[in-house]
């Protein structure tokens, strides 16, 4: 691994992420898991610890990290086991949370993605499941706080890495990775903003070659750009408390993203003893192989694998194929896109240009395309068989954004009316094109004389002013062709 | 014609099926006798119950009686039953005992609660325990001691005191209890009744208020075998979505094999049971009970239990441990007592769980924190673990040697108040015989067996393997078809009892 320096120091990083699982109910009960319901609303007796509660395991929960455990390719354990965490806070119903210590159910995998050119792998440690806590509102009452147990027994994955990360890019690169993998498996919804994906950063520096440095850990980083500025300035104050001669304190601490500044909360001086024990309440959580298996084949296929199969498959450079594999959604849509039109290429092209664009400059995510598939697809068959000019094209694909479109007709047989209302169609009739032609050149002698001379600019101007004549409708190979006829 | 209160359970359900007698006149005729025996009223009393509540129960027997003029009865329609304090129950208060949960009202109704309401059983009150269901004296109660109905000055046993002393005084044809360490089969034992504590996991825990999670079982307490039998037949059964550790085996029918010969039958005698902590007296008892057995085709084959004074240690580790993360919910914020004017989080906590739980509780909590911390846990708690599966090791392989085992329920009669709660490790070791059996999960129970010193009840305990709760009350049915110690009552002590 190459390490980039940072003032002569490696930077050191280990990653621990919460995922949200996206399961319907709790890990350990019965009760919604809907955010941003109306505090205590989503909170059952058993999620407000109520005497005589007990938990039982969600089975979709486990699914969902058999599924993760899949897509990174790690162990998935035949007998895992629940433990609690003991400590007292008011957000905390039970004074414990259940969670996975000493035997996981996800073991080991790793996570690859694109560094630039280079592809990184980092190791995963474990992934194991627990349920979060509430939340303590301090701002909302005098004198008082306020507690809202809706997000208490909400399934989290927590998914560990190896200290394998070596910069701040590297690491919100990871982050992102995993994002897309538990977003594509559809596991977790994502959404930062809303917690469902949390990341803690463990960060040391060191000299090259020397064991690692002692670690302080950044909570709670819910977005990528925080993330990497969190890290950096983490990173320069570690090098600058060594360079001034004192040892970093094992700490966990916070970034405030209004100094850009991270400062502890608390070190290790007062770290709580958990008392972890195997919970009684909870067998330990036993997984049929043929469970696994199941869950196998009903996976979907993950985006590394799509993206080296649409290399593959049809033909599309590592970059296409990359782009086209950030979602779920952007990968359908290519591929039925294709299936309409059979120009994977041209697809592409349209997706990640145009589409794209659109859909940037409305803010809207590609579920929300006005355009289906079939009508690009159709879109498409028209410019690759010399109906439409790539120009053209545009017109039709904006009046299909607008809904101009004739409803209740099939893709094809609306991009063709959309042609003919709009009279787009290529001129592919050599005389009128000749007769154009022969007016242009008529009206631009200067130009011909400049390109006679040798200015090859002047050939461009007037191959703009034969497509300008002929309302964009020309076929700009025909129109090369038969300038260059003419002009010898 | 004897008492209404003589009736067995199967008696009473017959006549009120028959309409000889009516479900109200029935629970009348017991919240009439319960009435002296709340908790805390005066020593006149047994402080039996802790909560009654004569308007639900009456209004739960008009329902009763309707469903019996409907033709639509439940197996125990209308017969009357109290629960320990420490189910919770949507229509009385629960405490377990505690000052943290005074006043304190469950919306939902523990499963096993559920279980028997269905049966038709008509709810009387909520019956005293110790605190927590920790203790074997019922001296821990938050709201007064139980006092046992043969001799009001000595303990009823415990933690299911109040429901063996008001079974004992007929003051319920049946209660509930829960069995952690022995908390069954001692009071049953000390109050001259019969109880049984079911396989782990056989009855419910939904609605238990936990003490240590991996121990707990709900059982029946009664005067006979016979009743016991139809009351855990009521119990049990599956309750998958709501307690992971029920087990996934059907309800069964425990009267079918009731009258079941004895012919042939294995008694093992653990030689470690029969030591020198044995009160002679005990022993005497016992052993009358089974010249009886062997009168009655059993054979007696001496088997080893080696590891039956480890399980003292092994429990007062596991057991604490486990209620010291149970009892952590128990915190001031949602429910319960809280501490007056706390000055900041800590303050609260601290005030809150020093005011809320007894003084026996906080030992248990501060035990159990200790042997799970950080440098401590491999020593205590690890430790205990590995023993448990060798004692429950050691089950198995004694059972290949007999079918039932049979021993004490505890080394003495029960003991005069206050005569151990000021040594709680005393009170600790009488647990010896009843210990083994819970660390192992197996079925157990406690059957009368005559009288011993001071004119007060011996038990005899049963043991049997996984699901053989059959076996035990066919053993005990038996017994009690050919012998009146189940039978023998308590002579009138007050004028309530009488």
């Amino acid at each position: 691994m190459s390490a980039r320096l940072v003032q002569g120091y490696e930077v050191v990083i280990g990653f621990e992420t919460h995922a949200q699982l996206s399961t319907q109910s709790k890990i350990f009960s019965r009760a919604p898991t809907a955010f941003g319901a109306e505090p205590n609303t989503q909170a059952c007796a058993v999620d407000l610890a109520l005497p005589g509660t007990l938990p039982v395991m969600n089975r979709g929960a486990v699914e969902r990290a058999i599924q993760f455990g899949l897509a990174v390719g790690s162990h998935v354990a035949e007998r895992s086991v629940f433990a609690r965490k003991n400590y007292f806070y008011p957000d905390l119903p039970k004074g414990y949370q259940i969670s996975q210590f000493e035997i996981p159910v996800v073991q080991g995998g790793t996570v690859q993605f694109y560094l630039g050119d280079e592809l990184k792998t980092v190791r995963l440690v474990r992934a194991h499941l627990e349920e979060d806590a509430g939340k303590s509102l301090h701002e909302d009452f005098v004198g008082m706080s306020g507690i809202d147990l809706n997000r208490a027994g909400t399934p989290l994955l927590e998914i560990v890495t190896e200290p394998d990360i070596r910069s701040s890019e590297e690491a919100v690169a990871y982050a992102k990775e995993l994002h897309k993998i538990v977003t594509w498996i559809g596991i977790c919804d994502g959404n930062m903003q809303e917690g469902s994906f949390r990341c803690d950063a463990n960060v040391s520096v060191r000299k090259p070659g020397q064991p690692l440095g002692t670690r302080r850990e950044i909570k709670n980083l819910n977005s990528f750009k925080f993330m990497q500025q969190a890290i950096d300035y983490e990173v320069r104050w570690q090098i600058e408390q060594i360079e001034d001669g004192h040892a970093i304190q094992q700490a966990t601490v916070l970034f405030d993203p209004d100094t850009g500044e991270t400062r502890a909360m608390r070190t290790k001086e007062d770290a709580a003893d958990y008392r972890y024990f195997p919970d009684p309440d909870l067998p330990p959580l036993v997984i049929a192989r043929e469970w696994v298996e199941d869950v196998r084949a009903q996976m979907r296929e993950l985006p590394r694998v799509m993206a080296a199969r649409f290399m593959d498959q049809y033909g599309l450079p590592a970059y296409d194929a990359t782009t086209l594999t950030q979602s779920q959604a952007m990968a359908a849509y290519f591929e039925a896109t294709t299936r309409a039109c059979q120009q994977p290429k041209l697809a592409s092209n349209w997706i990640m240009g145009e589409v794209s664009r659109r859909l940037n400059s409305g803010e809207l995510s590609i579920e929300q395309l006005p355009v289906s598939a079939e009508q690009l697809g159709a879109l498409i068959t028209r410019i690759s068989d010399s109906t439409l000019s790539n120009n053209a094209g545009k017109q039709v694909f904006d009046a299909l954004w607008n809904g101009e479109a004739p409803a209740g007709q099939a893709a094809l047989a609306q991009v063709d009316a959309l042609i003919e209302a709009k009279g787009l169609k290529q001129m592919n009739d050599s005389s009128a094109l000749e007769a154009i032609v022969d007016e242009v050149l008529a009206a631009n002698a200067d130009n011909v004389a400049q390109y006679k001379a040798g200015k090859d600019k002047a050939f461009n101007a007037l191959v703009g002013q034969v497509m300008k004549a002929s309302k964009g409708k020309a076929n700009p190979q025909q129109v090369n062709a038969a300038l260059k006829a003419r002009l010898g | 014609m004897s008492d209404l209160h003589d009736l067995s359970l199967a008696e009473m359900a017959r006549q009120l099926r028959d309409r000889r007698l009516g479900a109200v006149e029935t629970a009348k005729h017991f919240l009439q006798r319960a009435a002296g025996h709340l908790a805390g009223a005066d020593s006149t009393g047994t402080g039996a119950y802790l909560a009654l509540d004569p308007e639900v129960t009456l209004a739960q027997a008009h329902a009763a009686q309707a469903r019996l003029d409907g033709g639509q009865a439940g197996v125990l329609e209308g017969v009357p039953v109290a629960h320990k304090d420490i189910f919770v129950t949507r229509d009385f208060p629960t405490t377990a005992g505690s000052r943290m949960l005074e006043g304190y009202r469950s919306p939902f109704d523990a499963t096993v609660v559920t279980r028997l309401a269905q049966a038709g059983m008509v709810t009387l009150g909520k019956l005293n325990c110790d605190e927590f269901a920790m203790g074997s004296a019922n001296e821990n109660s938050a709201f007064g001691v139980s006092r046992n109905p043969w001799d009001l000055q000595r303990v009823p046993g415990g933690s299911s005191g109040g429901s063996a002393a008001a079974v004992a005084a007929a003051l319920t044809p049946a209660a509930t209890g829960t069995d952690t360490g022995g908390s069954i089969r001692q009071p049953a034992s000390f109050c001259g009744i019969t109880g049984i504590k079911p396989t782990y996991g056989r009855a419910s825990r939904y609605g238990m208020i936990a003490y240590a999670s991996s121990l707990d079982q709900a059982g029946p307490m009664a005067r006979s075998a016979e009743d016991c039998a139809l009351l855990l037949s009521a119990m049990c059964g599956p309750d998958l979505d709501r307690d992971s550790t029920s087990l996934d085996v059907p309800a069964e029918d425990f009267s079918l094999r009731l009258n079941d010969s004895l012919q042939g039958l294995r008694i093992g005698l653990p030689e470690q049971f029969w030591g020198q902590g044995l009160a002679d007296d005990v022993r005497a008892a016992i052993d009358q009970a089974l010249a009886e057995l062997k009168r009655l085709g059993a054979v007696v084959v001496p088997v080893q239990l080696p590891r039956t004074e480890l399980s003292i240690p092994v429990y007062y580790i596991l057991a604490p441990a486990e209620a010291s993360s149970n009892l952590s919910r128990f915190d001031g914020v949602k429910f319960g007592h809280r501490a007056a004017d706390p000055v900041d989080l800590l303050d609260m906590y601290r005030r809150t769980r020093s005011e809320g739980f007894g003084e026996e509780v906080q030992r248990r909590i501060m035990i159990g924190t200790y042997v799970l911390s950080h440098g401590y846990y491999d020593a205590y708690y690890l430790q205990a673990q590995k023993i448990r599966r060798m004692i429950a090791n050691d089950f198995q392989q004694a059972f290949t040697q007999c079918d039932v085992i049979v021993g004490p329920v505890a080394p003495t009669v029960a003991w005069a108040l206050g005569e151990k709660s000021a040594d709680p490790l005393s009170s600790y070791l009488a647990d010896i015989y009843t210990l083994p059996a819970s660390l192992a999960g197996l079925p157990g129970m406690s059957v009368p067996c005559g009288l011993g010193a001071h004119g007060m009840p011996v038990g005899m305990q049963l043991i049997g393997n996984y699901l053989q709760e059959s076996r035990l009350l066919n053993v005990a049915h038996q017994l009690q078809q050919h012998t009146d110690w189940h039978q023998r009552r308590p002579a009138p002590a007050s004028k309530e009892i009488a």
